[in-house]
């Protein structure tokens, strides 16, 4: 069997890099996994230099979901993963006062519509979960029938009105929702601030409770919609997969940037990286993202001008600026600051910010998710100081007036709506840093700095993610593999990296 | 409010048409790519005579023309058409073809090399935006330059003859070979080429100069024969010469409805031009697959059929009962006195053996129906030694 157990290689050791990598190598595969930059993680990984002593997150600062496959097989409290917090709960900062939410349970007038409505949002999330373990289905032929029916038998035993109800908002915008079924601004502010966290849409947009619910699929150490905070952030879950990954044998290359994957348009045949080097494979994964993998390291040359076109017109803009303060003391929210604090007043605000951007301009009033890493887990910054970590909505990916002065703009936006929420935080901070969506592609190499690596639209999930030509891992070039955020079922719960490895697995039988 | 107008007449001039206007006795006009050409000046059967007896002149002026300049002009035409753009000499012309990623012909053309850097591509259907999104990553521009360039296609055994008087010295041309003279104070590029299957050159030039080149060559060639044709007679030669046409002997692939209607080139008989060694090019892949797994569901074939009854739009059968195919051109030819068809048969019928012919014969307001067997035979139905032969003959 010539190639079958020959060298493997998989490009970019964010969380979906890693779990592919993983599952690769514990079945016998030699696997050598690059990752460009000095440290693995991708999205996970940490910020460098916020101030001396103050470690931050670069992108991500909270895991929502991680693949429960990939969590057993990983195994990560053996390779030194430590939660600093689990089941953290929400608070919406408000003018009336705030308001937190645990799961199901919240505070205030609404307390009882909510809980319905989460139950009932958490009930159709964990019947449309199946379908994020699974090779996306073809409208075509080569489908894996058997498991395809098994999850459409599943969405159908939710029984006739429930059924009915989960076709009713499958494709309904979470405004709506908000409104219909929420009275509390505070609420209806949480959840279209969390149906549109990482998207490039309004609460308005067409759509958007799907995304609410794809949230809430997810699922960490059994628990259900839950957000943890590993002990050292997010970083620290990244180095600990790293470990596990180098337990089940990946050769792990760090600093190691692709500059070509090679082929003859017709097979890869390795990759070249940017010192220089060459390394010789017949099969090679990328993580990095559809667009940059195929546009960028394979080049369209190799690949067909209709194919091409279609995924340069993929949507992939990115709508979320990320803000990292170093503060010299504790900011006073008026909340307990164990929580991950929304900063939107209501619905409409969150719309409102969402506005601008369409236009390619700065939103006066941004929303935003404001995390202090250093409240759970001291490490992160100097005694009595805390790092703030926050996720800025919306900021435009491709800004009329130039970047810088976008960067800026935005920078004093954010201040100044920290500064009415939590009064004097602007004279605490030692250094600011806010980096837009276009940083974001620049250091992350996220298209258009969007999370995930192509927008998580309906028209742009399952077998049209990224696009239909792609949607089931494979490449037109025989080896050459796409995994990550950008394919089904997006997000970096490693769900993606482990479907793939799967298929990959499978193609080579 | 400037009045709009453009309703009134809505195909447009060609820069030939103060000539072409007033010869057309019968006003009988057709539609070409947005503009009126002649389909009969008045006789088609003498204007297919003078192609092949002979000289002719067509204003080809509405055929799409691209043009790709750049420094990987080559490179990029690589990657867009079949045949190998890079071997193509400067000076030189090629018959090519291209398909979408599925390998489905999307148009078939001639193309140009006018410099090392400098293309020009000649087709019957507008492709612009594929064109252009072919063109991401690639050092090239691309313009349409259909209105800018005048043509006209010189055809006939006399052509030379009429090119010589004219004061064009052609006689070192090889097919498929152009060449740039002066004319006023211009120029004229001839390439001989042709859409005839016969000698035969076509001459391109500036609207400006349109006329004077028509005038020249009408001044120096109507005393030895030179007579304007429209479509009608040309479609006839090119049915003689084996020749496809865009949208009628295929449908463009982007232009399908039907899932089951495009074709690769394979199933065209075009499979010749594929330089499967040149590198990845669109639709390589699709291609290989075909090729390998001999999945190619139709073949094109010509025929011989008995009798003088053109079969145009007839539906070919197998031992006459089951449907194989159907003939996309035909024609009784009069230059070989044969009954011929350029016809689309199912691939497992592609030897034509116990293949029939339903011909609905129109005689005197009443069809009658005719079932005939036929002949699977070469194409070009027609190939004079004269259409290469260099230094060409004079007639």
């Amino acid at each position: 069997m010539p190639g079958r157990f020959s060298d493997i290689i998989v490009i970019g050791a964010g969380p979906n890099g890693l779990a592919c990598a993983t599952r690769l190598a514990q079945k016998g595969r030699r696997v050598t996994l690059l990752e460009a930059e000095a440290a693995p993680g991708g999205g996970a990984r940490a910020l460098p230099d916020l101030a001396p002593g103050y470690r931050s997150p670069a992108l991500a600062h909270l895991i929502w979901q991680f693949d429960p496959r990939a969590e057993a097989a990983m195994d990560l409290s053996r390779h030194g993963l430590e939660w600093a917090a689990q089941g953290i709960p929400t608070t919406v900062l408000s003018p009336d006062g705030p308001l937190t939410i645990r799961g199901g349970l919240a505070e205030g007038p609404d307390a009882g519509a909510w809980a319905t409505l989460y139950q009932r949002m958490l009930c159709f999330a964990g019947a449309l979960e199946p379908f994020r373990r699974m090779t996306p289905p073809r409208l075509a032929k080569d489908n894996s029938w058997g498991q395809l029916a098994k999850n459409l038998l599943k969405l159908r035993a939710l029984g006739t009105h429930d059924f009915r109800e989960l076709l009713r908002v499958l494709l309904i915008n979470a405004h709506d929702v908000a409104q219909d079924e929420l009275t509390d601004p505070r609420l209806r502010a949480a959840l279209c601030f969390d149906a549109t966290l990482g998207a490039w849409a309004g609460p308005r947009s067409p759509n958007t409770l799907i995304l609410w619910l794809d949230r809430l699929a997810g699922q960490i150490g059994g628990q259900r919609a839950s957000l943890g905070m590993p002990k050292g952030g997010m970083p620290a879950l990244a180095a600990a997969m790293a470990r596990a990954a180098e337990a089940a044998g990946v050769t792990l290359r760090q600093g190691a940037r692709v500059a070509r994957i090679v082929t003859d348009g017709e097979r890869v045949s390795g990759v070249t990286l940017a010192d220089g080097g060459e390394l010789r494979a017949d099969l090679v994964i990328s993580a990095i993202g559809p667009k940059s993998t195929l546009l960028d390291l394979v080049g369209p040359r190799a690949l067909d001008a209709g194919l091409v076109t279609r995924l340069r017109h993929q949507k992939s803009r990115g709508g979320a600026a990320k803000l990292h303060l170093a503060l010299s003391a504790a900011p006073d929210f008026g909340t307990d600051l164990h929580a991950r604090m929304i900063l939107a007043g209501d619905e409409h605000e969150v719309e409102s910010a969402f506005n601008p951007v369409k236009y390619g301009e700065v939103p006066e009033r941004p929303v935003m998710e404001i995390l202090l890493p250093s409240a759970f887990d001291p490490g992160h910054a100097p005694e009595g100081g805390h790092v703030l970590s926050a996720t800025v909505q919306f900021a435009p990916h491709d800004p009329k007036i130039g970047r810088d002065e976008a960067r800026a703009a935005m920078l004093e936006a954010s201040l100044a709506r920290l500064e009415a929420a939590a009064p004097g935080i602007r004279r605490m901070i030692v250094r600011a840093d806010l980096l837009m969506p276009y940083d974001i592609e620049r250091q992350f190499g996220m298209a258009g700095g969007n999370w995930h690596h192509g927008e998580l639209t309906v028209e742009q999930m399952l077998f049209l993610r990224p696009i239909p030509q792609l949607s089931r891992y494979a490449t037109p070039i025989r080896g050459l593999w796409l995994t990550g955020a950008g394919t089904h079922p997006g997000g970096m719960s490693g769900a993606a990296g482990w479907n793939t490895a799967g298929a990959v697995l499978e193609a080579r039988q | 409010m400037i009045p709009q107008r453009h309703y009134e007449k809505p195909l447009r001039e060609t820069p030939f048409h103060p000539r072409t206007a007033p010869l057309n006795r019968l006003q009988n006009w057709g539609a070409w790519a947005g503009y009126m050409t002649p389909s009969c000046y008045g006789d088609s059967a003498m204007e297919h005579t003078g192609i092949r007896n002979t000289a002719t002149l067509y204003d080809i002026s509405p055929m799409i023309k691209y043009r790709i300049r750049g420094p990987e002009a080559a490179d990029y035409l690589n990657r867009l058409t079949l045949r190998d753009a890079a071997r193509l000499p400067v000076g030189a012309v090629h018959y090519t073809a291209w398909t979408d990623d599925a390998g489905q012909v999307m148009d078939d053309g001639t193309l140009f090399r006018l410099g090392a850097d400098d293309f020009r591509l000649c087709c019957q259907e507008r492709h612009l935006p594929w064109l252009l999104d072919s063109a991401w990553g690639f050092d090239v521009t691309i313009g349409d330059e259909t209105d800018r360039i005048a043509g006209l296609a010189l055809q006939g055994p006399v052509s030379a003859t009429v090119l010589a008087a004219a004061g064009f010295d052609v006689s070192a041309l090889k097919p498929f070979r152009l060449a740039t003279f002066p004319l006023s104070a211009g120029e004229v590029t001839i390439s001989r080429t042709g859409f005839t299957g016969d000698l035969g050159y076509e001459l391109w030039t500036t609207p400006e100069d349109a006329l004077v080149l028509w005038d020249h060559l009408m001044a120096h060639g109507a005393p030895l024969g030179l007579v304007p044709t429209g479509t009608d007679a040309v479609m006839l030669a090119r049915t003689e010469a084996g020749f496809l046409t865009t949208n009628l002997d295929f449908i463009p692939a982007q232009q399908a409805l039907r899932e089951d209607r495009t074709r690769s080139p394979l199933e065209l008989g075009l499979g010749w031009m594929i330089a499967w060694d040149k590198g990845p090019f669109t639709g390589r892949r699709a291609l290989m697959a075909e090729r390998e797994g001999k999945t190619s569901r139709w073949a094109l074939v010509g025929l011989d059929i008995p009798g003088n009854v053109s079969a145009e739009g007839s539906i070919l059968y197998h031992g006459k009962r089951r449907e194989a195919g159907f003939v996309t051109a035909a024609c009784w030819s009069p230059t070989l006195k044969r009954n011929i068809a350029i016809a689309h048969v199912a691939a497992k019928y592609a030897d034509c053996r116990d293949l029939w012919v339903e011909i609905y014969a129109l005689r005197e307001l009443q069809y009658h129906k005719l079932m005939l067997p036929v002949t699977k035979t070469e194409r070009p139905f027609f190939a004079p030694d004269r259409r290469r032969a260099t230094p060409p003959g004079r007639f």
